[in-house]
């Protein structure tokens, strides 16, 4: 009998069969040898985790949304059938938007967290910058999805919303035009939104989620100054897997449990179809993420009447996103691995500001 | 520890980490089998229907044919020459096209395979069909045509 030009592996487990062409084992060296630092803030470095995981979700509730939402005239009536028709579509819906808004929040606390830890010093400038990226992609994600059931409720934030690009001197009112895709929000709007939402945002979204995930795995988790300071012999550390795998999926899990309960008890409204003839009901306000802008535009626009309030808003927003992006270019304490108070300050007082604002905006709606 | 009891207590851990496991697939993926099964489960409802009713006068004129959903199935409703009625479920039995009737040829023909059923009895006439269409129960009364299940 001839022999055959394709011999058995010398091993004929699943296993050894993998392990020769992927390098299975050379990976979980890898994964073992990678450690974790292990401090009084490593609660932190959770949330960037969680962040990913609320991304996860949302997008596979949105390809599940995606089997029956119809954009454009039809975009109510099929948020509707998703949510009364469609068996367990208003789980699906309602998962989608909780995880949207707990993921706003779990950006929010892993860039405060981030900032506080002085985390986008040198060589971390990139992580920082590309994080920012993915707040405001998400805030993207956030503002156009918001539209796409085209209820009242919807209608009126996203007709809200886009006055303020069209403030800008000049190009502003084009812009705009562009991406209302007409003079006044409607099926082209819904239309349009749903196109950034599932596809250009995605698209966006995925190259720089990946470049940041390299810079983590590149660089490792930042520590504080103050653990940075300390004696190597002082300083703890915990392998990467399985110890803080394990705690990540443990914390995964959690965020799990917690989008299911408020999907299940606090199922998500679908108000009446958004109708460009009826007035806009009292206390229309954005989602809370955009709070503190909408309500800090608001008072601005008391102090300064007509226009100049909305311009002096936006000069102000513009003046406040430059100092938060180029932080890890001035402050030059915390690169010379010094606590930086400064820095830490200007923080708490970003923090305060966003805070004050999107109270104040809830509490005079 | 004695060995022993270190190995029942990982044994009963992971048992326990796969108990919950299953029990997290399942309670997500049975939610989510309902909602890509809607549509299935919606016709599945609209299948339990037992007749259907055509006004006579909707109905073409004798030697001709109409088709009519029997809930979500395509159907047809043959008129013969001398008046009486035949109604088939008009999915061939074959490969799942749809069946069309010709009066020139008397016979119910499907296109995809060359299947050919009888116009009467829905039974195979030649080609691949396994079996004869699915025929209704026709009735006609007071100007109305009531096909149901046999």
């Amino acid at each position: 009998m001839a022999t055959s030009p394709f011999p058995e592996p010398k091993s004929s487990g699943l296993y050894e069969w993998l392990d020769e062409r992927l390098s299975l084992t050379e990976m979980a060296a890898f994964a073992r040898h990678k450690t974790v630092p292990q401090h009084k803030q490593s609660f932190w470095y959770y949330w960037g985790g969680i962040s990913l995981f609320l991304f996860i979700l949302q997008l596979l509730t949105g390809i599940l949304l995606l089997v029956y939402f119809r954009p454009g005239k039809d975009s109510f009536e099929s948020v509707r059938q998703i949510t009364y028709d469609v068996e367990f579509g208003w789980l699906v819906r309602s998962a989608h938007s909780w995880s949207a808004n707990l993921m706003v929040f779990a950006v929010f606390v892993h860039m405060f967290s981030a900032f506080f830890m002085k985390a986008y010093r040198k060589p971390r400038e990139f992580g920082w910058w590309s994080g920012l990226a993915l707040l405001g992609l998400v805030l993207v994600f956030g503002f156009s999805g918001y539209l796409l059931p085209m209820d009242e409720l919807s209608y009126f934030a996203t007709k809200v919303g886009l006055q303020i690009p069209d403030m800008i001197p000049g190009i502003g009112p084009v812009i705009t035009a562009l991406i209302r895709g007409g003079p006044d929000v409607g099926e082209a709007t819904v239309q349009r939104f749903f196109a950034l939402h599932v596809v250009v945002l995605p698209l966006l979204f995925l190259p720089v989620l990946m470049f940041h995930l390299y810079l983590v795995q590149k660089h490792g988790n930042a520590v504080p100054p103050s653990v940075e300071k300390l004696p190597a012999a002082d300083r703890r550390s915990i392998p990467f897997f399985p110890n803080f795998f394990a705690m990540d999926l443990a914390m995964w899990l959690i965020a799990l449990n917690v989008v299911t309960i408020l999907a299940t008890l606090f199922p998500w409204e679908l108000g009446s179809p958004a109708s460009a003839l009826s007035p806009t009901p009292n206390g229309i306000h954005p989602e809370w993420y955009f709070m503190s802008q909408f309500e800090a535009l608001k008072v601005f626009g008391n102090i300064l009447p007509g226009l100049s309030g909305e311009i002096f808003g936006m000069v102000v927003f513009g003046a406040v996103i430059a100092f938060w992006a180029l932080v890890p270019l001035y402050d030059r304490d915390s690169r010379a691995g010094q606590r930086a108070r400064l820095a830490t300050w200007a923080g708490f007082l970003t923090l305060a500001g966003i805070l004050f604002f999107t109270i104040l905006g809830y509490a005079t709606l | 520890m004695p060995e022993g009891d270190s190995n029942t207590r990982r044994t009963l851990l992971k048992s326990g980490v796969g108990v919950m496991g299953v029990c997290y697939a399942s309670a997500l993926g049975y939610p989510v089998y309902r909602y890509m099964a809607t549509p299935s489960i919606r016709a599945q409802e609209q299948g339990q229907i037992t007749s259907v009713s055509i006004l006579e006068k909707d109905l073409p004129g004798v030697g001709t044919a109409t088709m009519f959903l029997f809930g979500p199935r395509p159907s047809l409703l043959i008129r013969h020459e001398d008046g009486t009625y035949s109604a088939f479920d008009a999915v061939c039995t074959h490969l799942g096209c749809t069946v069309r009737f010709e009066p020139e040829n008397r016979r119910i023909h499907c296109p995809c395979h060359g299947g050919v059923y009888d116009m009467n009895t829905g039974e195979v006439v030649s080609g691949p069909p396994p079996r004869a269409l699915k025929s209704y129960h026709v009735e006609a009364a007071d100007g109305n045509v009531t096909v149901s299940r046999t």
